[in-house]
């Protein structure tokens, strides 16, 4: 295929290689290479640059909590096709899962030492956060962020 | 990955380059806290020029390590807060960074050395050592 223009900016809807990354949680660099991912795969659709900042807040913030709160998990990243262009983190463990959802969303509420506004702040990161957890079985959070 | 720390003086440089594992932090701090006893350091700047991303974790051991340089009697000074950092600190939720912040590791410095002789401490150990 001939190229001779610079490259158009990305478009509206996602193209041929932006495609579903599912990555395994294991160790913290891991955590970092999920940030790269996000970020690589929000700058080449066209996100801004703070909207870019935040998914990749996001993923960190989810990743770290696979790691230390179930040991380890499977996050997928996702751009999600339609009018409106998004990106989807979904996070996966076989954990302990949430004993009491609505604490673990409040801010400084944290059962592992943290800060307390990890997923608080995903959900105010992203557009959209759905948790789903059964207590002993583990847990899936569902993030969105439409560009 | 192991952070070094500069001596200026009585002041100490650290920066932070990637996001730290619970070892390398636990070793951060372990080392920092030593290193300004022993010196007894008046100072401590802390770089995160190099982070672009900063999640409630590592907002966490930066702060907690601040809280723990001062608890040992030394200024504190975290340097280079990233404007999209800033960012999503803030929307994530308040207070995640809790001390004092400066553009950069100059303007760092400079805040700490006016703050080091406002205290007017830094004589009273010379003194001691002539």
């Amino acid at each position: 295929m001939h190229q001779d223009r610079p490259t158009p900016p990305a478009p509206a809807h996602p193209g041929p290689g932006i495609v579903a990354t599912s990555m395994r949680i294991d160790t913290e660099s891991d955590v970092a290479a999920v940030c790269r991912v996000v970020r690589a795969l929000a700058e080449h659709m066209a996100f801004s640059r703070s909207a870019a900042y935040s998914l990749a807040t996001a993923a960190s913030e989810l990743a770290t909590n696979l790691l230390i709160h179930a040991g380890g998990g499977q996050l997928q990243v996702a751009p999600l096709p339609g009018m409106r262009a998004g990106i989807e983190l979904l996070a996966e463990d076989h954990g302990p899962g949430i004993d009491d959802l609505r604490l673990a969303l409040t801010d400084g509420y944290s059962t592992a030492g943290g800060l307390g506004c990890g997923l608080p702040g995903v959900e105010r990161l992203m557009d959209l956060c759905d948790i789903d957890s059964v207590p002993g079985h583990g847990t899936r959070v569902r993030a969105v962020k439409w560009r | 990955m192991k952070i070094p720390i500069l001596r200026l003086g009585r002041i100490l440089l650290v920066s932070i380059q990637d996001d730290l594992t619970d070892n390398d932090a636990m070793q951060f701090q372990s080392d920092l806290v030593e290193r300004v006893a022993e010196i007894e350091a008046l100072g401590v700047a802390i770089d995160i020029t190099a982070l672009d991303v900063v999640d409630s974790y590592m907002a966490r051991v930066i702060n907690d390590t601040a809280c723990m340089v001062g608890l040992l009697g030394a200024e504190v000074v975290i340097c280079g807060v990233q404007p999209f950092v800033a960012m999503t600190l803030i929307e994530m939720g308040r207070d995640l960074l809790g001390a004092n912040c400066a553009f950069n590791l100059e303007q760092g410095l400079e805040i700490l050395n006016r703050r080091i002789a406002t205290r007017g401490d830094i004589h009273i150990d010379e003194d001691e050592d002539d």
